[in-house]
């Protein structure tokens, strides 16, 4: 018998509301040699984790469930949520099943973090994750591949498995699989919303930050096979991408809210490290090289990463509206989030020149107030409306 | 990130000297289009100005105009105006008081017009910020860029990959657009020679600093020391003039040391010296000569800080190199202050809290400013638990006058210098005053 898309989602929340991370835990425990790798947002090199027998564990916060008491003592209260709610896990021991700790480099107060975990958690093996800003092979190219390099050898140090480059095209392979599956579930969304609420497929993607990478590819699947499945009503909603919340995750209630008010998500970039290549990685040839040459030329635009070209500044988002149809986008960032919020106004600028329309508030991972946001949100698929049948 | 002399507040001749090489370079920017000369905007830490002066370039630094206007306490309505524009609230006011003052004519601090940049050289440094920064302000100027990525020191060192992907940039990417954009021709023997001179101020401004672990110092390592860094961190390193400065300060304080005085402050000499602290963090600029009176009025002399170290850490042995200037100037960049990890920081800090015998840290918080604040309590408490010694916690901003409570922060200075007396009477548990 299939499964139904309330099964899927009912264990996706379930992996979702587990801050103690039990399917992580037992996953390690099932069998001897299997490592944890923790990273934060938006993006590190998954097949290098895999290939050395780890479950790469995303990190995104303690999200609304957690109270934090400790984390609010490591920091001032004009910083963002998700480094204190990360501290508290550490603190409160939910990542003492954490080999390695990766911090990517995205923004300042992640980078500082990964200092801070160095002198919390020494016997945790924590590394900053530096990915270049320079896009030649020779150059950017180069000093990557001598930090996946790196990489590889710390993950085949902690594991004591090496990491072959056999076992590391398998990887690849795998990742491939599953980011084409995160595709095909996002163009779904696409084509039809109404078939795939943002929750759902929210949470499906946030299974992705849990779940061994065979295993989420399977739920995929069996959720595409079911929402196609499935009828649903279809409302007469606008059609929004989210953009902005790529580090620190808003509320569940908040992504429910924006779909309540009126407006379907068609496009969003909730997690990118899903959907980082945007096509296959190559699976011949020197698997370093390949990550390398993907990151490089193939992978997802983002406020953390450096445009060389000003005519480009911000179209990536007008190719989302495009692709997904959008009619409006919706600027959701954390308070206080540098990246996002100075990213902001030269987003906005491409957008109106484009004449796409937009709004934009913030939030915090713990933000409980929905009603100013359905409001707001309400009013935007309005006047969308208005704007496209006048 | 420096300050200049744009309060009155001393008369000494490096003083002096200083203020002219400052309104001196203004005075080129604003002639720069008649003068026929290129310009390029840039920023401090981890700036290459040796390298800038080989193409006959001049250097507009965004963040000592914010600090400048700070100063003469315009930031305030450029801030409000770039909010105005959609700027967040959030986000770091040295960005907003530049693209206010930009959107507001781009009058310069001395009230003349700056001009536009031919080259945004984006060497950044320590933080993210200033890669958005420069973004949008290639979005108004669309101008040529020139980007330079200095990666972190995650590890607390440098390795040899990073030190070539940086060399690999300047040879690849910024020299030949400085090059395409200047007309000029690189000649690294003009490189050479330019590092040369950095090196020998580097050598005299560490001797300035390191005055402070005598007792009492006839420096004070934060405030004073925020008018020390002005040369070398900004449009002057590599320069005769700049040289001459440090070798005329490095002059007046051994003046000092000889008649035994304290260091020179806005109203004098500072008569006695009761405390003597580490500061980490950046000051706050819209009220920095009320901020400074705080400490001398009770005696505090800052011996050490971290902000003296974001264009460089010249004291812990980093001098620009001749010999082999393009590895040089990448070290440069990777080794300002906050390129180094949160527990090298921290090292540093315990290290400069033993040689120059502090009697306590003090951290100023700066809201605008993540690549220093995010971290500062963990730094607080480690220093503390390290050196038995007591720390305070204050917070205000760079250049947004509505983030600098003067009340708040003295009363919290004030107790604090009471848990340090408290403190040599005996008591033994460090305690905060935050
Ligand atoms: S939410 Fe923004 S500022 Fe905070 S850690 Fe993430 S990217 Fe950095
Ligand atoms: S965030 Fe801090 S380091 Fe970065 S530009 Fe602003 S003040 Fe300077």
């Amino acid at each position: 018998m299939s499964t139904s898309t309330a099964e899927i989602t009912a264990r996706c929340q379930a992996l979702f509301d587990d801050l103690n991370f039990s399917y992580a835990r037992e996953w390690k425990a099932a069998v001897p040699g299997r490592i944890v790798v923790g990273y934060m947002p938006f993006y590190v090199p998954r097949e290098l984790i895999h290939a050395a027998g780890g479950l790469a564990l995303g990190v995104l916060g303690g999200g609304e469930q957690l109270e934090v008491i400790q984390g609010d003592a490591y920091y001032q209260s004009y910083i963002c949520r998700i480094p204190r709610s990360t501290i508290e896990l550490g603190v409160t021991n939910r990542l003492d099943f954490v080999d390695v700790m990766l911090f990517p480099s995205i923004c300042d107060v992640i980078r500082n973090l990964s200092g801070m975990w160095k002198i919390m958690f020494p016997k945790v093996r924590s590394r900053y994750f530096d990915v270049p800003q320079n896009y030649s092979d020779e150059v950017g190219g180069a000093f990557y591949i001598n930090e996946l390099t790196e990489l590889r050898e710390m993950l085949a140090e902690t594991s004591g498995r090496e990491v072959t480059d056999a076992s590391l095209r398998a990887s690849i392979g795998l990742y491939n699989e599953n980011r084409a599956l995160v595709r095909e579930v996002y163009a779904f969304r696409a084509r039809q919303p109404w078939k795939a609420p943002s929750a759902e497929v929210y949470l499906l993607m946030r299974a992705g930050m849990i779940l061994a990478v065979e295993e989420h590819s399977r739920l995929l699947r069996e959720y595409l096979a079911a929402a196609a499945a499935e009828d649903r009503p279809r409302r007469d909603n606008s059609r929004v991408v989210v953009t902005g919340a790529f580090c620190e995750q808003p509320p569940l209630n908040l992504i429910k809210s924006i779909e309540l008010s009126g407006c379907y998500i068609v496009d969003d970039d909730f997690m990118l490290v899903n959907r980082w290549e945007q096509s296959d990685v190559p699976q011949d040839g020197d698997p370093l090289a390949n990550l390398a040459r993907a990151y490089l030329h193939n992978s997802a635009n983002t406020s953390a990463k450096y445009e060389p070209d000003v005519e480009q500044k911000g179209l990536y988002l007008v190719e989302a509206v495009k692709r997904s149809r959008a009619e409006g986008v919706i600027f959701a960032s954390p308070s206080f989030c540098d990246p996002a919020l100075l990213e902001r106004p030269m987003l906005q600028r491409v957008l109106a020149a484009h004449d796409i329309p937009f709004i934009a508030f913030k939030y915090a991972e713990n933000s409980g107030q929905m009603q100013p946001i359905r409001e707001q949100a309400g009013t935007f698929a309005d006047s969308i409306k208005l704007w496209s049948n006048p | 990130m420096t300050v200049t002399a744009a309060a009155e507040v001393v008369k000494d001749s490096s003083m002096l000297k200083q203020k002219e090489m400052i309104s001196g370079n203004y005075r080129k920017l604003e002639t720069a289009a008649a003068d026929g000369r290129k310009v390029a905007a840039t920023f401090v830490p981890g700036n290459l100005n040796e390298l800038i002066m080989c193409f006959d370039m001049l250097n507009n630094l965004p963040e000592i105009n914010a600090i400048q206007n700070g100063l003469r306490k315009k930031t305030g309505g450029y801030i409000m105006e770039a909010e105005k524009r959609g700027h967040s609230e959030d986000v770091c006011t040295y960005v907003k008081a530049d693209l206010g003052m930009i959107a507001k004519g781009n009058i310069g601090p001395d009230g003349q017009k700056l001009p536009n940049p031919d080259l945004l050289l984006l060497s950044y440094t320590g933080c993210f910020t200033f890669m958005k920064w420069f973004e949008l302000l290639r979005d108004h100027y669309r101008c040529e860029t020139a980007m330079l990525h200095v990666p972190y020191q995650g590890d607390g060192k440098i390795s040899p990959n990073m030190i070539a992907y940086v060399v690999k940039q300047l040879k690849e990417e910024v020299i030949p657009k400085l090059e395409r954009i200047s007309g000029v021709k690189f000649d690294i023997d003009r490189l050479r020679e330019n590092m040369a001179h950095s090196a020998r101020a580097e050598e005299d401004f560490v001797w300035v600093l390191e005055s402070a672990k005598r007792k009492p110092s006839p420096i004070d390592a934060y405030f004073g020391g925020v008018y020390y860094i002005g040369p070398i961190f900004t449009a002057f390193r590599g320069t005769e003039d700049a040289t001459g400065y440090y070798r005329l300060l490095r002059a007046e304080i051994a003046e000092r040391i000889a008649r035994g005085q304290g260091p020179v402050t806005p109203s004098g000499d500072m008569p006695s010296e009761r405390y003597r602290l580490v500061v980490e963090g950046p000051p706050n600029w819209t009220s920095f000569r009320d901020f400074w009176k705080m400490f001398y009025e009770e005696g505090a002399v800052v011996v050490a800080s971290t902000y003296t170290k974001v264009g460089g850490l010249y004291d812990q042995g980093f001098r620009h190199d001749p010999a082999k200037p393009l590895e040089s100037l990448a070290e440069y960049c990777l080794g300002c202050y906050t390129n180094r990890n949160l527990p090298s920081r921290i090292d540093l800090i315990e290290k400069y809290m033993e040689e120059y015998e502090a009697d306590g840290i003090l951290i100023n918080s700066i809201k605008s400013c993540n690549s220093f604040s995010a971290g500062q309590l963990l730094v607080l408490r480690e220093i503390e638990r390290r050196t038995g010694k007591p720390g305070a916690f204050i917070e205000s901003d760079l250049v947004d006058p509505r983030y600098f409570s003067p009340a708040n922060i003295k009363n919290r200075l004030e107790s604090y210098f009471q848990m340090v007396d408290q403190r040599r009477a005996g008591g033994s548990t460090p305690a905060r005053a935050a």
